[in-house]
């Protein structure tokens, strides 16, 4: 049903380290050609790290220190088009100045693998943790891979590179986890040994570069008066839509190298569910135990993490809540004027077709750094079981988590 | 929906709940992670955090440990500690150190007074207290005032978490590849000396 407890297993390869430990020792073993980044909290500690590596020799990657990130965006898209493996890392702030680069890095088809640790977008200024950058992101045409916690995060750093990189999908893939919550906390990890990343990563062959003079290219013209803009964006949609599969395939690929089987959403005590909550990130754990706990009162209650978020599995997720009768969705950044969160939004749509329609109700938590706690969770299954028990379809209105209302 | 329960959920799946309070510079989150990983070297599960944010040289700031036989998940702050552990006595006035700890929880502070006599200076109510001179211990041994490691020694005692050999081990081992012996053995000086000065009440 889920495979938390073998991912979690104590053995002689699991080390004590924080998320960002973990994702600085997932570039040190994929060592990619180039690094380009600019330090901004809470992702402060994984370019420091790999810094550290490229000083001390540990790796062969060319670091290059830029003023800003959309600096780092922009160099790291001259990076992967001359035909070099590259990455950065950012957070909130910084993922905000890349913005218009980020749709260049994606229209050109570049494989470049981003690591974004989640932070609350100003103001007023906060360093916590919510979605809103990332989720902010989310149309600019990059793969989006969400993580629960520190081994996840490791483990989607090295998928990213093969998905990225696959010649059907050809595009940016970014992999996120929780600000503070997993980058600054110490959580147990199991590394894989050095060679067997290497050879899972495998070697680089770009395709078409531009340092490749016998071969001339040229990237990023403009595009005409009345050019191929159009069908340029079709087919960077096609390759969104052909990545689910190799996301699936890439994360086949690992289990048999890792033991850790993860596919494009996480489902949980699901398959006879009345209620269940869709969540993102670290509050997958929490929500777990408390599925757990509902369960023993004799609840059906059931969960599920979202991991792929662009593309959005939408048949996976009709298929895996279809027969659920009120499904909770818990956004940790909001779409202010929308009808609910992002997440939200897909999953109503992703569910529109399915009949009977299971109720899809909106909850919003955890905005700059907001702690929720199990109550909280709990407090939002009881809306859920209300919503289940009712003859009449619940309001769609936000429910906040957590809010200081009085 | 604003949570306002404070009932203990102590010992769910043998978990135990740490809270650190301490001021920034005195290793409180060094002191948290280093309990951690003594717990992953006898096998058992761990997290520890800072209460997420900067750390400031002087300001109070708190870190939490969790330790446990099987996975844990949960990654809520801690918000009833069974065992409370105060670096600064002076935050005794300034912060509600037990807040949320259930009436059995222990509190370990760091100071020179007998547990008796904290208790009446600082008017403290109820749960188990324990005082350990660790500031003075860890200037005699390390040299330097920076009260974690004794810290952990006396809660190794009180607690009975870890045999006392294996944290000895696991300093030789981890303190041992930063830093010259000379200080590894400050350490293990002020660990084991806490150890045995920690008084009850």
């Amino acid at each position: 049903m889920t495979t938390i407890d073998a991912k979690n297993v104590l053995d002689e390869t699991t080390v004590a380290v924080t998320g960002n430990e973990a994702v600085a020792e997932a570039m040190r073993q994929i060592d990619p050609d180039v690094v380009c980044a600019y330090p901004i909290t809470p992702q402060t500690e994984v370019v420091q790290l790999y810094a550290q590596m490229v000083a001390d020799g540990k790796v062969e990657s060319e670091f290059v220190t830029v003023e800003s990130e959309h600096s780092a965006m922009s160099a790291v898209i001259g990076s992967a088009a001359g035909g070099a493996r590259t990455m950065t890392a950012t957070s909130s702030q910084g993922f905000a100045l890349m913005w218009e680069v980020l749709y260049v890095a994606a229209s050109y088809r570049l494989p470049i693998v981003m690591t974004t640790v989640n932070r609350a977008l100003s103001g007023p200024i906060n360093i916590h943790c919510d979605h809103s950058d990332t989720m902010g992101g989310r149309d600019a045409g990059w793969i989006q891979l969400y993580g629960e916690n520190h081994q996840e995060a490791y483990d989607n750093c090295l998928q990213a590179v093969r998905i990225a990189e696959h010649t059907d999908i050809y595009l940016p893939t970014m992999h996120m986890y929780d600000g503070y919550v997993i980058s600054g906390a110490i959580g147990p990890l199991k590394m894989l040994p050095d060679d067997r990343v290497k050879s899972f990563i495998g070697p680089y062959r770009p395709v078409n570069p531009l340092l490749d003079t016998k071969h001339p290219v040229t990237v990023g013209p403009f595009d005409g008066l009345h050019g191929f803009y159009f069908e340029h964006k079709v087919a960077q949609n096609r390759a969104m839509d052909r990545a689910l599969g190799v996301i699936q395939d890439v994360a086949d690929e690992y289990a048999e190298l890792s033991g850790r089987q993860y596919g494009l959403l996480d489902a949980y005590r699901l398959d006879d569910a009345d209620v269940a909550i869709v969540v993102v990130g670290s509050t997958a754990g929490t929500t777990r135990d408390v599925v757990d706990k509902l369960r023993a009162k004799g609840v059906k209650a059931g969960m599920v993490r979202v991991r792929v978020f662009r593309p959005f599995p939408h048949e996976a997720y009709a298929a895996a809540l279809q027969h659920v009768k009120v499904v909770g969705v818990l956004d940790r950044a909001d779409s202010f004027g929308a009808q609910g969160g992002p997440v939200f939004l897909e999953i109503r749509g992703a569910l529109y077709d399915c009949d009977p329609r299971p109720q899809v109700l909106p909850f919003i938590y955890g905005l700059g750094g907001r702690d929720i706690f199990p109550d909280n969770i709990e407090q939002a299954f009881a809306v859920l079981q209300k919503a289940a028990r009712s003859k009449k379809r619940a309001s769609i209105e936000r429910r906040y988590l957590n809010l200081r209302e009085d | 929906m604003t949570t306002k329960t404070r009932k203990s959920r102590s010992s769910t799946h043998g978990l135990t709940e740490i809270r650190w309070h301490g001021r920034g510079g005195q290793g409180a989150v060094t002191a948290a992670k280093m309990v951690a990983e003594v717990a992953l070297g006898q096998n058992r599960y761990f997290q520890a955090f800072p209460e997420y944010g900067p750390e400031r040289s002087g300001a109070p700031i708190v870190a939490f440990t969790r330790i446990s036989d099987e996975p844990i998940q949960v990654y809520s702050g801690v918000e009833n500690p069974h065992i409370v552990v105060v670096l600064d006595p002076s935050l005794l006035s300034i912060v509600d150190v037990t807040k949320g700890a259930p009436d059995d929880a222990v509190v370990l502070v760091n100071s020179d007074m007998p547990p008796a006599d904290l208790r009446a200076h600082y008017k403290m109510k109820g749960h188990k207290l324990f005082t350990v001179a660790a500031t003075k211990i860890a200037t005699e041994t390390i040299g330097r005032p920076i009260p974690n490691t004794p810290m952990v020694g006396a809660l190794v005692r009180i607690t009975g978490m870890f045999p006392i050999e294996d944290v000895v081990e696991f300093l030789r081992a981890d303190f041992g590849k930063k830093f010259p012996p000379k200080v590894v053995e400050g350490n293990i000086k002020a660990l084991t000396r806490s150890y045995e000065e920690v008084q009850a009440e």
